[in-house]
């Protein structure tokens, strides 16, 4: 995986971050907190029987989600793949509904009808949560394809992890995104692993997975993930090109994904050595890092950081007692949300049979 | 008063139509735009509605269908023709796991406007890879609305239907019915739009009921005319249109009149359409079955080349004549 530190450059003087008040720089650090205990939290239910299906944990990639997302206009739209719950707290997604979605609840964001990997919250400009790797990619050129059909000035943020660069998609996404001048950025988020497979293993590159982009003439970029201020510094980059110019950017965020692919990965733990974690902890966690550098500027304090992770400490565990004590999805349930005209009882929905059951 | 289409200039005029009514509308395709269409369907409106609204695409099916799905959750309505609905399996992903799932998923907050449309058909000596014929298949998604117009009205008023309705609906042509004609309403006599899940009857009988979807369809019907002048069967033809939503009630309605029933089906016989309204049949007319439901489907191998052949593995009068006639 090539290192994208940039300890010579300080990017908390890039124009994007000066203009960061004291309150907002906390409230970053406080939404990657939220991030970390929702997932925290999430695991110790996920191993208590309280879900089904996967879990994967995006804890140590915080800075993306939470660095990205807070450059958002407007018009700027979210979507991302099955890794989604950092995506989709950080652009303000509730934990209860987050909490309760995984728990498969009527409460979910999705009623309990999507599961883990696919949250949703089209009024917040974002569009999921999608489960096939890189399957996500031809939707989030096609959202940016709308901005721009309908005149609306803004992008489309779209991620992947580091195993969906080999699927045809985005190829395909990648090739339309620069003919067509597209609005979108795409992100790389490289936690080093196609699943178990380590980037060496799965991907042919020269250099950087991002720099394929120059097969396509499309501007890339990598960015330390462990760093917030630099995630945001070239991110608004990509995204001022995209609104302002109709042209892609491929970014590749370097970042660290402490956990296994998902927690039903049975070789979690051997991944790593003990000493790269511990390293990894104090020097490059994105929430260490920040925190540290908010305590500098004098914006932060130790007891402020320690109420902050107890508030989302609490905050967590309310939102799995809020899921835990939701009613489930009822039978009937299992056949609404299918058709648009048939949920809007659409004199279209009453002709012909829709549904083929016994 | 009616006028004279073709097949291809009747969903032509559909999508003029809808171009149109709503700025929202766009066509993409690979050749649709300069070209006129591989197969001429969109013919004159690249030069009439301009680069923004009618598209071409590199081929690329994954990427564009996918991008058309993005596109319609935020409210544009696109219109993609594959060249070959045969070439669906190259974007299968973005047709059935996010145009047919996203909805669901979201629990209804997300919804895909789309409609993908093409031929889907065998019969014209291009081999295996360019003849599948998929509605059987796509009709199995639910989320998914699937249609096969037979004629250029069917054609026309569908693919209007289609395009205003506010799901994925996958519109199935037929290369081999482009250059036939038929009468069309005219526009000045009103806007003319079928609905979605409505079939009907193209010749009334009483002795068997033929039901059939697309070029099956005209096949049927020339088999009819074979039955009556030769065999004196008088035979009822039924045309399901849409596939889902299906017609239940019209094909009950002709079997409990007939009590004998040839399903036609340019499909493969496992599973797919016509395999659907058989287990429909039994289930709910059962008591009015005189005969075993029969089937005609193409011959269950993959779709041969030769053209010395290739018309006897598909439904053809013929192949229906002799299947009625086991009947009796």
């Amino acid at each position: 995986m090539i290192s994208a530190t940039s300890s010579t450059l300080d990017f908390a003087s890039s124009p994007i971050n000066r203009s960061l008040t004291p309150a907002r720089k906390i409230e970053l650090f406080t939404q990657m907190v939220r991030i970390r205990r929702f997932e925290q939290a999430a695991l110790k239910y996920y191993n208590g029987g309280k879900m089904g299906g996967f879990l994967h944990l995006y804890i140590g990639q915080e800075a993306v989600a939470v660095g990205t997302i807070s450059l958002g206009g407007a018009d700027d739209h979210f979507i991302t793949a099955y890794r989604d719950h950092g995506h989709a707290l950080a652009v303000g997604m509730g934990m209860n509904e987050c909490m309760a979605e995984m728990y498969g609840k009527q409460t979910g964001c999705s009623k309990g009808k999507g599961g883990s990997m696919h949250f949703f919250a089209p009024d917040k400009n974002f569009w999921g949560g999608h489960g096939i790797v890189a399957g996500q990619t031809p939707l989030g050129l096609g959202l940016a394809y709308g901005l721009k059909y309908l005149g609306r000035e803004g992008c489309c943020l779209c991620y992947l992890g580091d195993g969906a660069v080999n699927q045809g998609a985005f190829h395909e996404s990648l090739n339309i995104a620069a003919l067509f001048g597209i609005p979108v950025v795409y992100i790389i988020e490289n936690n080093g692993y196609s699943m178990g497979t380590s980037q060496e293993r799965s991907s042919a590159y020269n250099g950087c997975l991002a720099q394929r982009a120059e097969a396509y003439a499309i501007e890339w970029d990598v960015i330390d993930g462990s760093d917030l201020y630099e995630v945001r510094a070239k991110t608004q980059i990509a995204m001022e090109r995209a609104r302002k110019e109709h042209k892609p950017t491929v970014l590749e965020i370097d970042t660290y994904r402490y956990y296994g692919h998902s927690v039903a990965d049975s070789r979690a733990k051997k991944y790593r050595t003990p000493e790269e974690i511990e390293d990894y902890k104090l020097n490059h966690d994105p929430i260490t890092v920040f925190e540290r550098r908010l305590i500098a500027e004098g914006v932060l304090t130790e007891e402020l950081s320690k109420s902050i992770h107890q508030d989302a400490k609490n905050e967590a565990a309310a939102s799995a007692k809020f899921a835990d004590e939701s009613p489930a999805p009822t039978v009937a349930d299992i056949s609404t949300d299918i058709y648009w005209e048939s949920d809007h009882n659409t004199p279209a929905s009453q002709i012909g049979h829709h549904f083929f059951n016994d | 008063m009616s006028r004279t289409l073709t097949y291809r200039e009747a969903i032509r005029e559909g999508l003029d139509e809808e171009l149109a009514r709503d700025p929202n509308v766009v066509l993409m395709g690979e050749e649709v735009a300069q070209y006129n269409g591989a197969y001429k369907v969109t013919q004159g409106l690249w030069e009439k509605w301009g680069d923004k609204r009618v598209v071409d695409t590199p081929i690329s099916e994954a990427g564009f269908i996918g991008m058309g799905i993005g596109a319609s959750m935020l409210g544009v309505r696109p219109v993609m023709e594959l060249m070959f609905w045969s070439f669906h399996s190259v974007a299968f992903d973005q047709l059935v796991s996010n145009a047919a799932c996203v909805r669901y998923m979201s629990g209804g907050l997300c919804n895909c406007p789309i409609v993908v449309r093409g031929p889907a058909n065998g019969g014209t000596g291009v081999g295996a890879t360019h003849s599948h014929i998929p509605e059987g298949l796509f009709a199995a998604f639910p989320g998914l609305k699937v249609c096969a117009p037979a004629t250029p009205a069917d054609a026309k008023g569908l693919i209007k239907a289609a395009i205003r309705d506010n799901d994925p609906v996958y519109f199935m042509e037929n290369t081999l019915l482009y250059g036939n004609s038929g009468e069309v309403p005219d526009p000045a006599d009103g806007d003319f739009v079928i609905p979605l899940g409505l079939a009907e009857i193209k010749r009334e009988g009483a002795d068997v009921s033929i039901i059939a979807h697309g070029r099956s369809v005209i096949q049927s019907l020339a088999a009819a005319e074979i039955l009556q002048r030769d065999h004196g069967v008088n035979a009822e033809v039924l045309d399901l249109r849409s596939i889902r939503p299906l017609d239940v009630d019209a094909i009950l309605k002709t079997v409990m009149k007939t009590n004998r029933v040839v399903l036609v089906d340019e499909s493969k016989p496992f599973g797919g359409v016509s395999a659907m309204v058989a287990m429909l049949i039994q289930e709910h007319a059962f008591d009015h079955l005189d005969a075993p439901i029969k089937r005609v489907c193409s011959i269950d191998a993959p779709a041969i080349y030769s053209p010395h052949i290739e018309h006897e593995q598909l439904p053809n009068p013929k192949r229906i004549v002799d299947k009625v006639l086991t009947l009796r």
